[in-house]
């Protein structure tokens, strides 16, 4: 029995070589990680609608037609139509836009802002000491209700919603980057930095932020989800998107009141929302099993 | 121990002065004058004059402040904008629901999501331990109230097994205390569930992998006792700090199941406070939501040496 390798017929052509290598490759990643493929493919899709919205059967999601008023689903209105006649599935393909807004500005800001104090927390010991009372103290007060305290006093827009859920967001990813960096502070290739001469400019952006860059990674994605049921809980009990904006909070708001009549009004912007929150989760919890294996064995 | 106690309770009075400031700056914090956002569009330069007095608005803000921490001391949280009453009145009226909903979602919780870490950790990687991670993912993506709907749709129209909505206090029996509360429970505790289950199998999987377990397999001890008696033990310091942490998830919750299922509880007091933006009765809220957090997590943090016999202070 022979062991040789044989050479295919086809290995000399480029084409046909290169495609089981990427196949093989593609189908390694799914299998290593299939949470990020599943939770990055889902988002992808969510992110796409919301791109693309006006091209996907809508028509405006705030047109008014009271003679068609709460028509169930049907193949002119698949998600049937609201108290006022707007088409459900039009306010809830728009909606996605609201949703994944907010999530993605509160958790870049939030990682942003937090990120600086917690580098600067991690450095000065005086700063230290009085910021992280008052990051303890923040964190004392459940997040929606800073929230809520800061919309009940400012007009419903969309930019107070972000401010707001950021504000409630920044303490948490603050105590997470000071922790990374009283850590990486004592270890010997910081200490050789600065025992080198190096500036500590130079040790920040060299040593420091980016090692923190992995945990706040994911700490981005749990905070985009936590920033998208926090923006629908805001608009389902009047406290945060305005009513002339669609969002998936805003459309079960509405449909509350008729749940019993009408449910496909509160359930079709709630699976969407659920969806949503599932893959952004799926994927936070694919990039920590990625990017920290010790994590992954024991979540 | 007894001076760890007595400084970690004194640890607590800086954490609830900066809930204090942060609760008192907010007012002034808003851009324009707070007394007319409060008063609305449609009020009068009368109605804004009687709210900025009513609040102290008109007073210089050191006074403001003064006077305001003065009154909390005295347990005094303010009158309401729109009903004129008392807001330690308010919430006093409101508590006992809430009381009720999250004492019976606490356990319903835990009494779930225990045992499933458990089992999960037991039977790591069977299908047993997937389906109790795809438990915890669905319960952290499932907003408390889409879960909620969907509850009052299977149970409540459908099977009409269950009251949609309402609060019946335990004075008018039990089951209809209990029935009210059977779905908000389950709607408001599966993400604390979930969270619970998550911490308890990882707490669990990382104590089974220790030596001790293995001499305690090899003397001979049944399952039960191994899991209940030396692991669970063993790994219920990091399960009860979640338990505590986790109860901000509760909070948070109650402001929606109250709303959804139309439990008059202090949940309901704060939309209606929203709404209305009776801004004492907000500020009111926030801090016995946010001392009760403080108090439970304290609570939490004494226990560790009841838990654990090796945690010394």
């Amino acid at each position: 029995m022979s062991i040789a390798p044989t050479k295919s017929p086809l290995a000399d052509l480029p084409v046909s070589g290169a495609a089981p290598v990427r196949q093989r490759s593609l189908r390694q990643t799914v299998r290593r990680h299939p949470t990020i493929v599943v939770g990055g493919g889902l988002l992808v899709l969510m992110l796409a609608m919301a791109v693309f919205a006006p091209y996907l059967g809508t028509v405006d999601p705030q047109a008014l037609h009271p003679l068609k008023r709460l028509e169930w689903p049907s193949a002119e209105h698949w998600f049937g139509t609201d108290m006022l006649g707007r088409d459900v599935y039009s306010r809830t393909v728009y909606g996605a836009r609201v949703s994944l807004t907010v999530g993605i500005s509160v958790a870049v800001l939030s990682t942003g802002i937090g990120l600086v104090i917690g580098v600067v927390t991690g450095f000065s010991r005086w700063v230290d000491t009085i910021v992280m009372r008052v990051m303890d103290g923040l964190m004392s007060i459940p997040a929606i209700l800073i929230a809520i305290a800061l919309m009940a006093l400012n007009r419903a827009s969309l930019g107070n919603v972000v401010f707001a859920i950021t504000v409630a967001e920044v303490p948490r990813v603050t105590r997470l980057v000071r922790g990374i960096v009283l850590a990486l502070r004592e270890q010997p290739f910081v200490e050789a930095a600065l025992a080198s001469g190096t500036r500590l400019v130079g040790i920040l952006s060299r040593h420091i932020v980016p090692n923190t860059l992995s945990p706040l990674l994911v700490q981005g994605t749990f905070i985009a989800a936590s920033a998208m049921i926090t923006e629908a809980i805001l608009s389902f009990i009047g406290a945060g998107t305005p009513p002339n904006i669609p969002s998936w909070g805003n459309i079960m708001a509405e449909g509350r009141v008729l749940f019993q009549v009408a449910y496909y009004i509160v359930m079709f912007p709630g699976v969407f929302l659920s969806v949503t929150v599932l893959a952004i989760n799926l994927l936070g919890d694919g990039l920590r099993d990625a990017l920290d294996p010790r994590l992954s064995r024991l979540m | 121990m007894f001076s760890y106690i007595v400084r970690r309770i004194l640890a607590t009075i800086p954490v609830m002065a900066v809930v204090a400031i942060f609760v008192f700056a907010l007012l002034h914090l808003s851009p324009g004058d707070p007394a007319a956002i409060i008063a609305g569009d449609t009020a009068t330069p009368a109605d804004i004059a009687r709210i900025r007095a009513h609040l102290g608005l008109d007073q210089p803000i050191y006074i403001q402040f003064g006077d305001w921490v003065w009154r909390l001391m005295h347990g005094d949280l303010g009158i309401s904008i729109f009903t004129d009453l008392p807001v330690t009145q308010l919430i006093a009226q409101r508590v006992e629901p809430t009381v009720a909903l999250t004492i019976s979602t606490l356990v319903v919780s835990v009494a779930v999501a225990i045992p499933l870490g458990i089992i999960a950790a037991w039977k790591a990687g069977t299908w047993i331990d997937r389906a109790v991670m795809v438990f915890a993912v669905l319960g952290f993506s499932v907003p408390v109230f889409v879960l909620a709907y969907l509850l009052i749709y299977a149970f409540a129209i459908a099977a009409d097994w269950l009251p949609v909505q309402g609060y019946v206090g335990p004075s008018r029996g039990l089951w209809p205390f209990v029935s009210h509360l059977i779905l908000p429970s389950i709607a408001l505790g599966m993400i604390y569930a979930a969270l619970i289950a998550r911490i308890t199998r990882a707490s669990m999987l990382d104590v089974l992998a220790q030596d001790y377990i293995r001499t305690a397999q090899a003397k001979g001890l049944g399952s039960l006792r191994v899991l209940l008696g030396h692991a669970l033990k063993n790994a219920s310091v990091p399960i009860v700090t979640i338990i505590g942490i986790g109860v901000a998830l509760l909070i948070s919750g109650v402001v929606v199941t109250e709303t959804v299922f139309a439990i008059p509880g202090l949940g309901r007091l704060t939309v209606d406070a929203i709404l209305r933006r009776d801004y004492p009765i907000i500020q009111g809220i926030i801090l016995i939501f946010s001392g009760v957090y403080v108090l439970i997590n304290l609570l939490v943090d004494l226990s560790y040496t009841l838990l654990d016999p090796r945690i010394r202070y």
